[in-house]
């Protein structure tokens, strides 16, 4: 008894505590307090599993860590522009095989060395090596040897020439690491950027703090930011009505999207990305195999409807593996209308009317809600989709796009410039890439002009064959208090920027 | 001695078949770590060099066999998808969910012990009847709607606390509390419930003893009678649900720390789950399953000194 009343003692005093301290939230919500400050937290939904993009798959590393801890020679700007990044400016020599970068002589790692030749070539050649296993590497492929005349000059020669691979030398498989600094990539970063990673805890957050000593093409303006990983969608927009966050980066609640407009305290911007959302189908097996039935499915698809359910609208309408952003778009949206009765006919002629076939799903959100519209839309035209949730991306990786197991699936292809590799030999869509090898690689090989023009021929015969549904372009809905500058609405490069991130 | 000894070893030998059952149950867990870390641009090849590098590719025994000689130790490894060793991260990650946990229970208990027996003593009045009712809709309610709903009022409503995150409390105990009271209550009030329906359910069969009526007949009220000798029977059954409650909680702190984004054991496991960084899972499932079982061992003990009949009878 007198243990058990000395117990309950001693817990309501801790009790009294508990409901005696109140509020510390700080609900610095009033605009004019924000000009001072130095500090910005920005909510991301996933995690970087580790810091080291170089092993490790995933756009949480990058998004976080390129453009504002490594730099490549190159980046892409909002507009989806290549802009000078630790280079200057470049030649590319009449065969269009050799670039010659010069090198920013003002550059220096976190560590305070200076950023040289042989550090870049020491970087580009380590992506071919065994220590490199992200399989995204495979762009430097085209490299055929790295040359450092001086410490402010390399030299590229490509193995043939490429319209593509200046672009990709803005990605990850461009940043330049100091040859001190790879030891423990997953857990410290030695960067060229504007910001260094001050602390990375796992489960919670990344803090960056600004360089003193960073000359570069792109400084930045607040000496603290973070970015604070919530799994839970609501949680994060909870955070942020509440003042405890100051910016979302992608919206993933569009749903709420509404709310935050009518809100004068804060501000929305819907940005494009570089993310398809693509009705995948089994090109190579079973029932998508033959290509009536998969124009049947697209003419029964009113992808419009189907983002307007799953998105709230917030979302582009693009019908091939093309972004606006990229050169060689073109609208190709017409070329398989929503026509039920069309459909319904081509489900006749491939005779799969009432065959039942599984429509795989990844655990996401957009996916989920993507899906159930779209199934809706196909049972109507005498279809039977079985709907698989499937974890992603573990249980998604292994059974869908590695096993092939699926007819039907629904999934965002984030990477730029990506119809290539979704539409390749031995990809999970089992799309028969014979037809567009050679013109792309002509396309590759060739001047800027035929360079856009042989790639929207690959897209619009893709798209023709019936390759794949292409729902929407993932939008990139950003929300902010309303003083905050210098947002990147547009997530067209790996990096979520932070430099420009300002108070007004 | 002999009870205790014997009640030791079946202790130990639960907790080897556990590491037997979890290290099995990830070895059938679809999809695996080279393949998430791979990723969508990935090959065959890819994935393999990955699984090497990971030591996937080792037979299933060495596998076992280094984890649980690590553990012996008390080193749960290194993680191969985060590169950083795994027991730090279940240390920090138990911290939060312990303090969760136990400020839970104790407020849980604090709520109850007061409600159950004045509910038992008001029992046929309106009062008691209200107390039940009120306990009813608590034990109805899901703590991650609990959640939602305080985090509606105190934190988006009236902007007195947090909605997420977590302050450990080095970096002061203000913020700390204000971040902790919220997940604290949504665990509390669903626990409270649940226990008060016990604790009077436990005073009323104690109030129909003979000892109390004795002491009524000798001239003491009903409360007083059960203050001086009923109370301490009635915590018999009360501790017995409380230890078994105690384990619903720590799998109800997995979900309350989701929905207010709290770096503890629930919010570890996913992200574990989620990457198939299975040394991670494994380190943390066990450390749950050692926890709960070690709460049984507990309880067990705790009964026999409460009870003087269970420990003249051991």
């Amino acid at each position: 008894m007198s243990r058990l009343s000395a117990a309950v003692a001693g817990t309501a005093v801790l009790a009294l505590t508990i409901t005696g301290c109140g509020a510390g939230a700080d609900s610095s919500t009033g605009s004019e307090a924000n000009a001072d400050r130095t500090d910005i937290i920005v909510a991301h939904t996933a995690e970087p599993v580790n810091l080291d993009f170089t092993t490790t798959d995933g756009a949480a590393i990058p998004q976080a860590l390129m453009e504002n801890v490594y730099e490549s020679l190159v980046r892409i700007d909002q507009d989806g522009e290549i802009q000078p990044a630790l280079a200057t400016e470049w030649e590319l020599s009449d065969d269009r095989l050799t670039y010659t970068f010069t090198l920013d002589e003002n550059a220096t790692f976190s560590n305070g060395e200076p950023v040289t030749a042989d550090d870049v070539k020491f970087s580009y050649e380590r992506v071919g090596s065994d220590d490199w296993t992200n399989a995204l590497g495979a762009k430097m492929d085209v490299v055929d040897s790295i040359a450092a005349p001086d410490d402010q000059t390399v030299e590229i020669t490509l193995a043939n020439p490429s319209n593509t691979w200046l672009f990709n030398l803005a990605s990850l498989v461009g940043a330049v690491f100091h040859p001190d600094g790879v030891d423990d990539l997953a857990n410290t970063a030695v960067g060229s950027g504007p910001y260094e990673v001050e602390e990375f805890t796992r489960g919670q957050q990344i803090v960056f703090t600004k360089r003193a000593d960073y000359a570069g093409a792109t400084p930045g303006e607040l000496d603290t930011v973070t970015f604070r990983y919530f799994d839970d969608a609501v949680a994060a927009s909870n955070a942020l009505k509440s003042g405890q966050i100051d910016v979302i980066g992608n919206l993933q609640t569009p749903e709420l999207t509404s709310d935050f407009e009518a809100d004068d305290t804060k501000q929305v911007a819907e940005g494009t990305t570089n993310g398809e959302v693509v009705l995948s189908m089994n090109n190579a097996d079973g029932i998508f195999a033959d290509q009536t039935a998969r124009e049947a499915v697209l003419h029964g698809i009113d992808e419009q409807a189907v983002l307007d359910t799953a998105w709230g609208g917030h979302g582009t309408m693009i019908g091939s593996m093309v972004p606006p952003t990229d050169p060689y778009y073109e609208d190709l949206t017409d070329v398989w209308p929503h026509d039920v009765e069309k459909a319904k006919e081509l489900v006749e002629e491939a005779g799969i009317e009432g065959e039942e076939f599984t429509f795989t799903v990844p655990s996401r959100p957009y996916a989920q809600a993507s899906a159930e519209m779209v199934a809706a839309q196909l049972e109507e035209i005498g279809l039977k989709p079985d709907i698989v949730t499937q974890e992603f991306p573990a249980v998604w990786l292994d059974e869908t796009m590695t096993n092939h197991d699926y007819d039907m699936s629904v999934i965002n292809h984030v990477e730029a410039r990506d119809l290539l590799t979704v539409f390749g030999e031995g990809y999970y869509t089992g799309y028969d890439s014979s037809g567009i090898e050679e013109i792309a690689a002509a396309a590759d090989e060739g001047t800027e002009e035929e360079y856009v023009e042989g790639m929207k021929e690959v897209a619009r015969t893709i798209t023709d064959d019936a390759a794949a549904g292409f729902l929407y372009l993932f939008p990139n809905l950003v929300v902010a208090d309303a003083t905050v500058t210098g947002l990147p609405v547009n997530a067209v490069s790996d990096s979520f920027q932070i430099y420009d991130l300002a108070w007004s | 001695m002999r009870a205790l000894a014997s009640r030791l070893l079946q202790f130990v030998l639960t907790v080897w078949a556990a590491t037997v059952a979890v290290f099995a149950l990830m070895q059938i867990l679809p999809g695996n770590a080279a393949q998430v870390a791979a990723g969508m641009s990935a090959t065959a090849e890819d994935v393999a060099r990955i699984e090497q590098e990971f030591g996937l590719d080792r037979p299933l025994i060495v596998q076992y066999g280094d984890w649980v000689t690590g553990m012996l130790q008390g080193d749960f490894g290194t993680s191969y998808v985060t590169d950083a060793p795994i027991t730090p991260l279940v240390l920090n990650s138990i911290q939060v969910t312990l303090i969760l946990v136990v400020s839970a229970m104790v407020l849980a208990l604090l709520i109850a012990v007061p409600l159950g027996t004045l509910a038992a003593l008001l029992r046929g009045r309106s009062l008691g009847a209200v107390l039940s009712g009120l306990s009813q809709v608590g034990v109805a309610v899901p703590n991650f709607l609990a959640a939602i709903l305080l985090v509606m009022v105190f934190s988006l409503g009236l902007g007195w606390f947090p909605s997420s995150g977590w302050q450990a409390p080095i970096f002061g105990i203000g913020g700390f509390l204000s971040h902790l009271i919220l997940p604290v209550f949504s665990l509390a009030l669903v626990q409270g419930a649940i226990l008060t329906r016990y604790v009077r359910s436990a005073v009323l069969e104690i109030m129909r003893e003979d000892y109390l009526r004795t002491a009524r007949a000798k001239g003491r009220t009903s409360a007083s009678a059960l203050a001086v000798h009923g109370l301490r029977n009635a915590a018999i059954p009360v501790v017995t649900v409380a230890g078994v409650q105690l384990a619903t909680l720590l799998i109800g702190a997995v979900v309350i720390e989701q929905v207010f984004v709290l770096p503890g054991m629930g919010s570890e496991l996913v992200r574990a789950v989620e990457n198939r960084d299975l040394l991670a899972v494994q380190a943390i499932v066990m450390v749950l399953v050692f926890l709960v079982l070690a709460l049984n061992l507990i309880i067990d003990l705790l009964y026999t000194l409460l009870d003087p009949r269970v420990r003249n009878a051991a």
